[in-house]
């Protein structure tokens, strides 16, 4: 499968020269299937430039959201197969206590916010509140667990026909709680057993070791507990991502080299940029 | 591959890790995956030793009584009833593990559902009474 990464950037798309380079849209990534499946992972600001890849032959397009927070839903109105007659778009989200999927998209993808209505979509639009069970979709399956973050927020495993797996962790705090991190087993961590032996890892990455403690519980990891979590997970390959809007592109190059010098991992680490395509095969 | 543990119990286990409270945290089969600090002596051994105990192993060594000293059956223990009617109860109990002297707590189970209405388990604080 192809992973290709839209949208790199956490919490508020932060255009501009000094994030040119790992980008300044928030969180989207295609995934494609040998067999022409299209994975869209969040619907962050990343997805409007994706959507234009996707061409007139594709009959369903699936949108896999972690979360309904704003960078992870702020591109969706802007999605253009919601606008095609007769394409099958199936959003999938995890639910509330109180309220559905739907509801929740509505508060957003409803005027005054938004112009158009989600029942006004031309296209054909199916909703799925994500389980914790596997799913066939195309010809992937696709496992969702919650995950450590506030609000109703999943993680997202995808295994394509060749056994291959990438997992998608785009905010996730699993040092939350231990005094000392990892001190568990995988499958006491949030979110370990849906990394596991991951070919690839999309993860979060938001803060340094010395802005963490003064974000706890926010939901986000630092770079040292990314490298941590993926060493736990045997991953082979890591992807940072969620970059804070504060960081520029110098500061990330910076900041993540003497992190990575710091641990040495055993395993592959590219600090994700927008526009960056991981083949995997 | 280990199953993974729903996260509502992972952040219970963090809890009860963090607290001075005697907490035990039964999964949705009634398997004790995890005691914390305060509640070793209660079970006279340690997490570190045991790890997880199943559920018939812990009936066959943990014996619970009533407030008059009347035993309760495992039916009509307060962490079965939470698991099993999906509420929580507070009572006032005597325990006694492995034949080990008596002793008298409040004890409070809560069942863990999660957002879809799921049902993950059960946390057991015992208060020393």
């Amino acid at each position: 499968m192809q992973v290709t990464l839209w949208g790199t950037r956490g919490s508020l798309a932060t255009p501009g020269p000094d994030t040119a380079r790992y980008g300044g849209n928030t969180s989207c990534v295609a995934v494609r299937g040998r067999e022409g499946g299209v994975l869209v992972l969040d619907a962050g600001t990343g997805i409007r430039r994706m959507a234009a890849t996707i061409d007139t032959s594709v009959r369903r397009v699936d949108v896999l959201l972690t979360h309904l927070h704003m960078d992870h839903i702020q591109g969706l109105g802007f999605f253009g197969p919601l606008y095609r007659p007769g394409l099958d778009v199936h959003i999938w989200g995890p639910a509330s206590v109180q309220m559905g999927l739907q509801a929740r998209l509505m508060r957003y993808l409803s005027p005054p916010l938004f112009p158009v209505a989600l029942s006004e979509l031309p296209c054909r639009l199916t909703l799925h509140e994500v389980g914790e069970t596997e799913v066939p979709i195309e010809e992937f399956r696709v496992a969702a667990a919650r995950v450590c973050h506030p609000g109703p927020t999943v993680g997202y495993r995808i295994t394509d026909s060749m056994g291959k797996v990438v997992t998608y962790l785009p905010d996730h705090e699993p040092a939350l709680g231990p005094s000392a991190f990892p001190s568990l087993p995988r499958e006491w961590t949030s979110g370990g057993v849906l990394a596991e032996d991951a070919d690839l890892l999309i993860h979060d990455s938001q803060y340094t070791s010395q802005q963490y403690p003064s974000h706890v519980g926010w939901g986000h990891s630092s770079f040292a507990h990314v490298l941590e979590f993926a060493s736990l997970v045997e991953t082979k390959h890591l992807v940072p991502f969620h970059h804070d809007p504060g960081h520029s592109d110098v500061d990330l190059d910076r900041l993540l080299v003497e992190a990575i010098d710091a641990y040495g991992p055993a395993y592959r680490v590219t600090p994700g940029q927008e526009g960056m395509t991981f083949r995997i095969e | 591959m280990p199953l993974a543990k729903p996260i509502q119990l992972i952040l219970a286990r963090q809890l009860a890790s963090g607290m001075a409270t005697a907490i035990m945290l039964f999964d949705a089969q009634g398997n004790l995956v995890f005691y914390n600090e305060p509640a070793e002596p209660i079970l006279n051994t340690r997490f570190d030793e045991t790890g997880e105990i199943k559920v018939d192993d812990l009936l066959r060594v943990v014996s619970v009584a009533d407030e008059n000293r009347e035993l309760l059956s495992p039916e009509d223990r307060p962490g079965r009833v939470a698991r099993l009617e999906r509420r929580p109860i507070t009572q006032t109990i005597w325990m006694s593990c492995n034949d080990s002297a008596w002793r008298r707590f409040q004890a409070t189970a809560v069942p863990i559902i999660g957002e879809q209405a799921e049902f993950h388990g059960v946390m057991h604080f015992f208060w020393e009474i």
